[in-house]
């Protein structure tokens, strides 16, 4: 981890997600899996976010919201898309107001496999997004533009 | 008389794990108005019914909500079991009572959390969700799942916990049951918090009455409706009574709540104690044709499924009302008249839970 430099602070949305993965999130800050230990902040304004962790396949009403709120985002940001849902649709995908996974709407960096995603891999997968957003930042000041 | 704006709270907003979204019209520092918008995280589940032979099925209703599943697949069990007259082993109605009421533990306890948080205590938030850890542990230790458990199944459960396996849990409980007093008297007796709560929000026993509260909201404000008190699957056989306090603001629906862990806790050392040996399924053959309104008591309050089936292996209808449902027009009520200020205490003391209310 001697690459991270800055303490990246993340963003959680619920973008239909039955919760199991929301509650899972939630549960990486709390005492027992800590992600504070990482420098990571649970923050709740995107214009602070630089990983963007979202819960949930996207429907109709929430793609527009998820769409916004990674306009928001100021780059560089990567996008951790937490369980089965969030990656395809999940249990959820043949249902009438399921679009799809998150990829559907922005552009996903890390998946997490699960449901629920367990608090181990959601860890797994926020470190693995770290080094992602390093290169990101890496590339931007060499004057390319990352996704 | 202050000029009139309107200010959006959600879809995302630091206090909501979950979006949903609020037009407060105010006036001034007043809310006049609260009017609700959902739709952000409907899926559509019920529909899959028709996609989804009633077996399988129970793994979708038990992701109705990630929260409640447990107990959420015990309602959908209990309606097929009605309609196709099939009565599940005791052992089977004592163990599906034990992971209700770890759910409802945990459920309390992660409500707590961030009731706690919304009111900007940190430390105490961290303490209701390092303590909930051990519930997730018992769950994940007994079902091999933290949140969703994938326990239930329609005729009786999936896997059985043995003896020795049910006396070091019961032995677990009360070694934390200090601890969780010592943060219940946090709740109950911090001067800031009741400072917070107490007097705010306050929806009368008429009004819950009148617009069909349920769960915590309705014992809040004095009414004794608890659907345990039905006697579904185990219950008829243990001592229960419901938790009922009056007061009706934040401050009565958080007692509530914080007593019901301990309500919670002699449920499951009661259900130990007369755990019946025995099977835990019986086979289950056809297919369901009939309807049922099956009722259960969520941490959120009373759910309702209802299933209709007309003799194939795909149900006709499903269809869920769910607590948060019943309990938004008090809300809407207890908005009307507070301070901006006080918006997230009060939308949090519901324990509002989107995620089973749009499904
Ligand atoms: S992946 Fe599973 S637990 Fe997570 S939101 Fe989807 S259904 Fe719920």
């Amino acid at each position: 981890m001697s690459y991270l430099k800055k303490s990246p602070w993340i963003l959680h949305y619920d973008a239909s997600s039955c919760n199991g993965c929301d509650i899972e999130v939630l549960a990486c800050l709390t005492p027992l899996y800590d992600v504070e230990r990482f420098g990571i902040i649970n923050t709740g304004n995107p214009k602070h976010a630089d990983i963007f962790v979202i819960t949930g396949g996207i429907n109709e009403q929430s793609s527009v919201v998820v769409k916004n709120i990674y306009d928001q985002i100021p780059s560089p940001k990567v996008v951790v898309a937490v369980g089965i849902c969030a990656a395809t649709g999940g249990v959820f995908r043949e249902c009438y107001n399921i679009k799809g996974g998150v990829n559907t709407t922005i552009p996903v960096d890390v998946y997490v496999p699960g449901c629920a995603a367990r608090p181990e891999s959601i860890i797994d997968g926020i470190v693995a997004a770290l080094s992602i957003l390093e290169e990101k930042r890496k590339a931007m000041k060499k004057g390319e533009t990352p996704l | 008389m202050g000029r009139e704006i309107v200010i959006p709270f959600g879809p995302q907003h630091p206090v909501l794990p979950e979006p949903i979204h609020l037009d407060l019209v105010l006036e001034d520092e007043m809310v006049k108005e609260a009017i609700p918008s959902i739709g952000y995280i409907h899926r559509g589940l019920e529909k899959l019914v028709e996609k989804r032979d009633f077996k399988n099925y129970v793994y979708i209703a038990e992701r109705i909500c990630g929260i409640c599943s447990f107990i959420h697949s015990v309602s959908y069990c209990q309606g097929i079991e009605n309609i196709m007259e099939i009565t599940i082993p005791d052992r089977a109605a004592y163990l599906r009572v034990i992971w209700s009421e770890y759910s409802r533990l945990h459920s309390h306890l992660l409500w707590l959390g961030l009731f706690a948080d919304a009111m900007g205590f940190e430390n105490l938030f961290m303490t209701a969700w390092r303590l909930r850890e051990h519930m997730l542990n018992d769950m994940e230790e007994t079902t091999g799942g933290r949140v969703i458990q994938g326990s239930c199944k329609v005729g009786g459960v999936r896997c059985d916990i043995s003896n020795d396996k049910l006396a070091s849990m019961s032995a677990g409980l009360t070694a934390i049951e200090p601890e969780l007093s010592e943060m219940a008297g946090v709740f109950l007796e911090d001067e800031t918090i009741d400072m917070r709560t107490r007097g705010v929000g306050v929806l009368s026993k008429d009004s819950a009455w009148d617009l069909g509260a349920v769960g915590p909201v309705a014992r809040g404000s004095g009414i004794a409706l608890d659907a345990r008190m039905t006697g579904y699957g185990a219950y008829e056989h243990l001592d229960f009574s419901p938790v009922v306090i009056s007061g009706g603001d934040c401050y009565a629906r958080c007692r509530v709540r914080v007593e019901e862990l301990f309500t919670s806790l002699d449920l499951i050392g009661q259900a130990i104690t007369m755990m019946p040996d025995g099977d835990i399924e019986v086979p289950v053959r056809g297919n369901p044709s009939g309807e049922f309104f099956s009722r259960t008591e969520q941490p959120r309050g009373e759910v309702v499924h209802y299933i209709r089936g007309n003799g194939t292996k795909n149900l006709l209808r499903h269809r869920v009302r769910t607590p948060t449902t019943a309990n938004i027009p008090g809300l809407v009520q207890m908005l009307a008249g507070c301070e901006l200020a006080n918006v997230p205490v009060i939308v949090l003391s519901i324990d509002p839970c989107i995620g089973c209310a749009e499904r």
